[in-house]
């Protein structure tokens, strides 16, 4: 396995957060208010080639690993933004580079890469299907070279950011494979060609900002040359991109974690109420102590995963245990902040409050925590599948 | 145009300051560290600069080998290659010891032009470009707002800022070495192919020639109490006034 590059580690950190100080907590409020996406810090972090650090270099990328993703992530929940505007820029790409044809990669990915264009969007979920899914109704019907796409996704984050939306529709009836996993297959839809021609994006406000949408396909058409790999192996193709996503979620957890109980330390130390820091109580030291200490023992299993991927290996079980850790660890940080800063920790002006709704996300997206233990139950304990 | 850059790696401002053991220094063995910042200006116009006029930009800087963290920043933000003096004398030296063991490392080099920050975030002496050009032999301008070099490369304009918004313009001959203020200019990011092709540029190590200097030293570094006093003037108002005055001027110098 390879040597990590501490220093390589310890100067992404230092140029992250140094590009990330330039834009400080207000930036975010304020964003955050006006449910505002942040075009700004995006376009900066993708001009400084943070985003292709996974696409290999003969793409116009960094080719790093995912260890070195994953720092790039955390570095920026740890300052007070939010990754979630622009992480999937990193990995959406990946199953366009491990099943994409070469002309494909070469036609995409160095302008990804270079963020000219922008491969943000992933149409999965639907209204009535969610984890399960095969299920899914979207239908993508052949027509001589071109796809007819109808149905409809839901909580497609980013599509009214994204020049382009990898697409998993069904191109079998299910009634007509043998598996319920075959049939489905992936594609690359041009939005900047298809809204208004057969597709429909309809914001939907949610608790947080999260630039996340309704996507109405209505005979769309797609050249079949955009269908990335072979026709009825998507569902394949998407669940090699799960552990990659795992981490680097769970990364922005760690981070989330570490910026909640930092202001939480320094508010515990500065805030003097009966002429004595609050922090000197066991009561409101213990708790932001134990958060510390899961935050720090999820970052382990992060970076146990994520070695495991870099080295080729599999890692489905280290990958969604990490991800149910570190989001339990940015869950009870988050709430340990909250409690620490009392009444403050409501306003808005403090911050707190608005990180808390967005790590209380990673409980339920991009999987949600009972589908890790079911996950973990069936796959890694041999237990009976429960649904 | 070759140009030099001495940077220093101090604690990073948010870093809770309290003295160390010896009472010559804060306690930084747990300590993070970052770029001094007028030292980032100062690479950013000698970069701005190459980018005018091109040429090579070598980073100097003198410290244990904790340092090499900020010259590979300055790597990652552009610099051609590197030098660094490093001892762990030099961990908290004052600027004549840093002057001396840059000087001794840049002499050969002959650089047209070095750029340093004003003055350090830590020790804040601003000593140590000007001791530097008088141990090179340079000519020298400190708190630098502009610079402008002349079309032939014969020599250069330097807009100096002086006190209550007055800017001062100076020629001088090249090579010469500049101290350069805050704010200047626009820093840039390290960019991520930045920090990749920092890995594959030259950090040149040597070791300091013989001690460190001892010229100037510090003796002693303590948190200043703080008291609280009341303290009563008598006397008639016009009185009081002039002795009130004279305290906030003589003792209290505020005034």
């Amino acid at each position: 396995m390879a040597v990590p590059d501490v220093e390589l580690h310890q100067d992404l950190r230092s140029a992250v957060g140094e590009l990330c100080r330039r834009f400080p907590d207000n930036y975010w409020r304020d964003l955050d208010r006006k449910e505002a996406y942040p075009d700004e810090f995006v376009q900066t972090l993708t001009e400084a080639g943070y985003l292709a650090a996974l696409i290999p270099e003969q793409y116009g990328g960094s080719g790093l690993g995912i260890t070195e993703a994953a720092i790039i992530l955390e570095e920026v929940n740890r300052s007070g933004g939010n990754s979630a505007a622009c992480h999937a820029q990193m990995y959406i790409m990946g199953t366009l580079l491990r099943h994409g044809s070469e002309a494909q990669k070469r036609a995409y990915l160095p302008r990804i890469a270079s963020g000219e264009l922008r491969l943000q969007a992933f149409g999965v979920t639907e209204p009535t299907t969610g984890t399960d899914t095969t299920q899914l109704q979207t239908m993508a019907v052949r027509n001589g070279d071109l796809y007819v796409v109808n149905g409809q996704k839901v909580w497609i984050s980013r599509a009214e950011y994204s020049d382009l939306m990898l697409l998993i529709a069904r191109t079998t009836p299910r009634e007509e494979v043998a598996k319920k996993t075959d049939g489905l297959s992936v594609f690359l839809v041009d939005l900047r060609t298809a809204v208004g021609n057969g597709v429909t994006i309809r914001p939907l406000r949610a608790m947080m900002n999260h630039a996340t949408t309704e996507v109405f396909f209505d005979n769309l058409e797609v050249p079949a040359e955009n269908r990335i790999g072979e026709e009825g192996r998507g569902f394949r193709y998407l669940l090699d991109g799960l552990n990659a996503e795992r981490i680097l979620i769970a990364a922005e957890c760690v981070g989330d974690g570490r910026w909640f109980i930092e202001r939480a330390v320094k508010y515990a130390n500065e805030r003097v109420v009966f002429n004595r820091p609050i922090g000197k109580n066991q009561g409101v030291q213990f708790p932001i102590a134990r958060a510390h200490v899961n935050v720090e023992a999820a970052d382990l299993m992060r970076a146990r995963a994520a070695e495991l991927f870099d080295g080729g290996q599999p890692c489905g079980a280290e990958a969604n245990m990490a991800k149910l850790l570190a989001a339990d660890a940015s869950w009870e940080a988050a709430n340990v902040a909250l409690q620490t800063f009392g009444g403050f920790g409501f306003a808005e002006d403090y911050d707190i409050e608005r990180k808390f709704r967005e790590t209380r996300l990673y409980q339920v997206a991009p999987i949600s925590t009972n589908l890790i233990l079911s996950y973990i139950a069936e796959h890694v304990l041999g237990l009976p599948r429960s649904f | 145009m070759k140009t030099a850059v001495c940077i220093k790696q101090v604690v990073t401002r948010d870093w809770p300051l309290r003295p160390a053991e010896s009472a010559t220094w804060v306690r930084d063995d747990d300590a993070s560290f970052e770029m001094n910042e007028p030292d980032a200006y100062a690479l950013e116009e000698a970069l701005r600069l190459k980018e005018r006029h091109g040429g090579e930009v070598v980073v100097c800087s003198a410290g244990p080998a904790r340092i090499s963290q900020v010259i590979r920043e300055a790597l990652a933000r552009g610099a051609d290659r590197a030098i660094h003096v490093e001892s762990d004398a030099l961990s908290a030296a004052g600027a004549d010891a840093v002057a001396a063991a840059l000087a001794a490392a840049m002499q050969d080099e002959s650089f047209d032009l070095v750029l340093t920050g004003l003055q350090s975030d830590d020790q804040g002496f601003g000593q140590t470009g000007v001791v530097l050009a008088e141990r090179l032999g340079l000519p020298h301008a400190t708190i630098i707002m502009e610079v402008d070099i002349a079309a032939d490369g014969a020599g250069l304009r330097v807009k100096r800022e002086l006190e209550s918004g007055w800017f001062q313009w100076v020629a001088m001959p090249l090579p010469a070495l500049l101290t350069i203020q805050s704010g200047i200019n626009q820093l840039r990011y390290a960019t991520l192919r930045g920090i990749m092709a920092a890995k594959r540029k030259e950090i040149r190590t040597v070791p300091l020639d013989g001690v460190a200097s001892q010229g100037q030293r510090i003796l002693e570094l303590y948190v200043p109490e703080k008291t609280s006093a009341t303290r009563f003037i008598d006397g008639s108002a016009p009185e009081a006034a002039r002795e009130l005055v004279r305290l906030l001027r003589e003792e209290a110098r505020v005034l």
